[in-house]
């Protein structure tokens, strides 16, 4: 592959750009879903008025809120922070439905015992609840980090420069070494966060791999 | 009529689940598997409807081999019930007892009407019909499930820990009320339970298994609290074996002691001119007795929580193990006695309970369970 | 800006003929519908198996989840410049787009109907074994109603995933509103791109709703909890 040989330094660069473009809506997304998540599981009747209203969100073709979102927010079209804006709102749109299924399915004698014992709300949300929420907040957060890194892709249509400006650049010319670089670099990326993912989330979680060693 | 021949079944990693098992289930009975776990009573039950395949000896319905039937069609001829019902969520409830009369083509009206009536038949109101089984609680679905397995009416039943997933209270009435049921329908059922209480009181005879997969004894209920042949039979059945056998004796006409009695809200003063040794019985206006008092001890009318409610009340003509209890529990260690329809008819006293069962012979032991077991005559472990 | 939007939208020119939005709407349902069901035949069956007897499960898991990493761009423009120039006419953009579109919907609906059909409960499957249900009936009579509320999950985010896919695809010379947002993304006519943009959304929203109410409808009320009046 010589192609790759020659530009490997501009894949690297547009690799990292990436990362930052499909990355950061992680963190803001998880940071802003925990809430409103909690509110969904906490108060019932909020449930379907979160989780479809974030669902509306989610059913708009990418492209289409790549390209709304500067009209709306009044930034520039090349500006890539409306892409990040829209990567998080994907990604809220994701979570919010799993962090309210995950902590829903804290079981509640275990919520119970933690109050009986003298922890308050706020506590034992922290110590309880959201640590037995994470596997499957972190299930969701994986599917959020590989949804993100193949639709950031096709930010490179309106010319924000990450692993998908390959594609079209290959297009551009009618030459596939890009593009195969670019689909292979997108899924190492996504793999990359996938394991990342998996690998805190067993750090966070050692009581699941106790109970993998005695079983 | 189902004959077990010498069935094994041997799994491919080599446990032995069911090992050279012989008996018969005679038609119209209810012949009970029990056992500890894994003691292969499951899989055997399991193995009359080829759920499971068995590995050794031969499986017959009425003299003819399950093996060489049609899967399908044996088993649209065997009523089915196992531990948690296995209700389809998707369908009502007539739809799931209307299952097996629609596989065998009675088309729909005739199967919901016959889905219908079952309903009434295991005790559930008609317009249960519609509701959907997440709508139910675990003891009503367990009756749906007996229902749908009645529904085509298989000579056949095969039930599987039925009542186990239940609490206590439910577990005893749906007991009793599928004693009533085969006392109306007299279907050939095999039973799996892990409850020797269950087995005692719904057999008309036991399997006790052991638990490398082998029969050790198949007796009848009294005769297996009598005489268990070995060891692990008699752990098995466990202690109390005395009293328990009482339950299927029937009480003769004790000679009753008369009482007489007051009613709520009588005086102290009443209380005691109808007492006899320091207790009299309270009733109420049908004769029903209420509880005990003791009138030296009130100074106020008889009011309901006065009542000493300790002892339990026995039926005239019913086991002899509740009219022992009625006279051991009551707090005037006089046991009440009633009719049919629970109105008073005296009182009994232990001792006339326990001279009765003195005079009744023990049930002879049975050889053919020796043989089972493999012992000669004159070997039984004094049981 | 929102002006000269709503005056584009509302330009009666713009609806009509061969490039308005009209057709442009037909096309699109046209390329999405035809894409799902293609990959319902597909996945739907091949899911039912493997959820049903177990076989090849850990295969397909994997796959599914590898599936959703590809970038459904470079996937596009991959199957284009491979595919384009061994065909001829029409064919030559309809068939690398559909063929992507296709292969995009195919893990939601299959890990929907294999996750369905082994979420059945595995008491209501011995029971219908043993009442003398055959492997087929208990595939008809109580694996696939209960699987139905995963299946058409599947169903839904396939769709949204082809209207989506269908949009970019635009750019490998599919027809359907994606034109507009690509077209006008050439000329840089932002009215023109911006009602595209506008249009795919309410598109994708109406579509997702019709299929919310298809499920509400079809799945039965026994597995979603809606009994209506009665109740324990």
């Amino acid at each position: 592959m010589t192609w790759l040989r020659g530009h490997f330094v501009d894949v690297l660069s547009l690799a990292g750009q990436h990362i930052y473009l499909a990355g950061v809506p992680l963190v803001l997304g998880l940071l802003i879903a925990l809430p409103l998540g909690w509110l969904a599981c906490r108060y019932k009747v909020l449930y379907p008025f979160l989780i479809i209203g974030t669902g509306l969100l989610y059913t708009i073709p990418s492209l289409a809120l790549f390209i709304m979102l500067p009209l709306l927010l009044g930034t520039h079209v090349l500006d890539p922070t409306n892409v990040l804006i829209a990567m998080t709102i994907y990604t809220v749109a994701l979570l919010v439905r799993t962090v309210a299924d995950g902590l829903g399915a804290v079981p509640d004698e275990v919520n119970q015992s933690a109050t009986a014992m003298g922890y308050k709300r706020g506590r034992r949300f922290v110590s309880v609840e959201l640590p037995l929420a994470v596997p499957v907040i972190s299930a969701g957060l994986r599917v959020a980090a590989v949804s993100n890194v193949s639709i950031v892709s096709v930010a490179s249509l309106i010319g924000v420069p990450q692993l998908g400006s390959l594609f079209t650049d290959g297009f551009n010319r009618a030459f596939l070494d890009p593009i195969i670089v670019g689909v292979v670099a997108c899924v190492l990326l996504a793999l990359l966060f996938d394991v990342t993912i998996l690998g805190v989330t067993r750090l966070a979680t050692p009581w699941q791999r106790a109970g993998e060693a005695s079983s | 009529m189902i004959r077990f021949d010498a069935v094994s079944k041997q799994f491919p990693d080599g446990t032995k689940a069911v090992d050279e098992l012989t008996l018969e289930a005679p038609t119209g009975k209810i012949t009970v598997l029990v056992g500890p776990s894994g003691c292969g009573k499951t899989t055997s039950l399991r193995m009359i409807n080829r759920m499971v395949t068995p590995t050794g000896g031969r499986i017959w319905i009425d003299d003819q081999d399950t093996a060489e039937m049609d899967e399908a069609q044996l088993r649209r001829g065997i009523g089915y019930v196992i531990q948690h019902a296995g209700l389809f969520p998707h369908r009502t409830i007539a739809a799931n007892i209307a299952t097996v009369p629609m596989l065998l083509g009675w088309g729909k009206r005739k199967s919901e009407a016959r889905a219908v009536e079952l309903l009434e038949r295991v005790g559930l109101p008609a317009s249960y019909a519609n509701r959907y089984p997440a709508q139910l609680s675990g003891g009503q679905q367990q009756r749906v499930g007996v229902a749908r397995a009645l529904a085509a009416d298989p000579p056949i039943m095969l039930m599987d820990e039925p009542f186990s997933a239940v609490d206590p209270v439910v577990r005893e009435q749906l007991q009793d009320e599928f004693l009533r049921l085969q006392s109306d329908l007299g279907k050939t059922i095999v039973f799996v339970t892990h409850d020797i209480e269950e087995a005692i009181k719904l057999g008309d005879q036991v399997a006790v298994l052991r638990g490398s997969g082998n029969l050790a004894q198949l007796s009848d209920p009294a005769q297996l609290l009598a005489h268990p042949v070995d060891d692990f039979v008699a752990d098995f059945v466990g202690k109390d074996r005395g009293y328990r056998a009482l339950s299927f004796q029937q009480s003769p006409q004790f000679p009753l002691l008369r009482e007489s009695s007051v009613p709520l809200g009588a005086t102290p003063a009443q209380a005691a001119a109808a007492a006899r040794d320091g207790w009299v019985l309270v009733m109420d206006a049908d004769r029903r007795p209420l509880g005990w008092i003791e009138p030296g001890r009130i100074t106020a009318p008889v009011r309901p929580e006065m009542l000493a409610r300790g002892g339990t009340v026995a039926t005239a003509g019913g086991p002899l193990r509740n009219a022992l209890d009625a006279a051991l529990s009551s707090p005037s260690r006089r046991g009440v006695i009633v009719d049919d329809q629970g109105a008073l008819l005296g009182t009994v006293r232990a001792y006339q309970v326990l001279a009765e069962i003195e005079e009744r012979a023990r049930p002879e032991l049975d050889q053919a369970d020796l043989e089972r077991a493999g012992l000669r005559p004159g070997e039984e472990t004094p049981g | 800006m929102i002006n000269r939007i709503l005056a584009w939208l509302t330009d009666g020119a713009h609806w009509q003929g061969d490039d308005g939005i009209l057709r442009r709407v037909v096309e699109h349902m046209e390329y999405s519908v035809a894409a799902l069901v293609i990959a319902a035949l597909i996945a739907i069956p091949l899911g039912l198996y493997i959820g049903h007897t177990g076989r090849g499960r850990f295969l397909v898991v994997n796959a599914v989840g590898a599936a959703r990493a590809i970038p459904s761009l470079g996937l596009l423009f991959l199957a284009f410049l491979w595919l384009g120039p061994r065909l001829s006419g029409d064919i030559a953009f309809l068939a690398p787009a559909g063929l992507v579109l296709i292969v995009l919907a195919i893990p939601p609906i299959l890990s929907g109907a294999y996750a369905g059909v082994e979420g059945v409960e595995p008491a209501a499957r011995d029971a219908a074994a043993g009442m003398g249900m055959r492997g087929t009936e208990v595939l008809r009579h109580v694996e696939l109603p209960c699987a139905l509320p995963l299946i058409l999950s599947g169903i839904r985010s396939a769709m949204l995933q082809v209207i989506a896919t269908a949009t970019i695809a635009a750019v490998v010379g599919l027809g359907g509103l994606g034109r507009f947002l690509i077209d006008g993304l050439a000329v840089r006519d932002t009215p023109q791109t911006a009602s595209g943009a506008i249009l795919v959304a309410v598109l994708a929203l109406v579509v997702d709703m019709v299929l919310a109410l298809v499920q509400r409808s079809v799945v039965s009320p026994g597995l979603t909890g809606r009994y209506g009046k009665v109740s324990l």
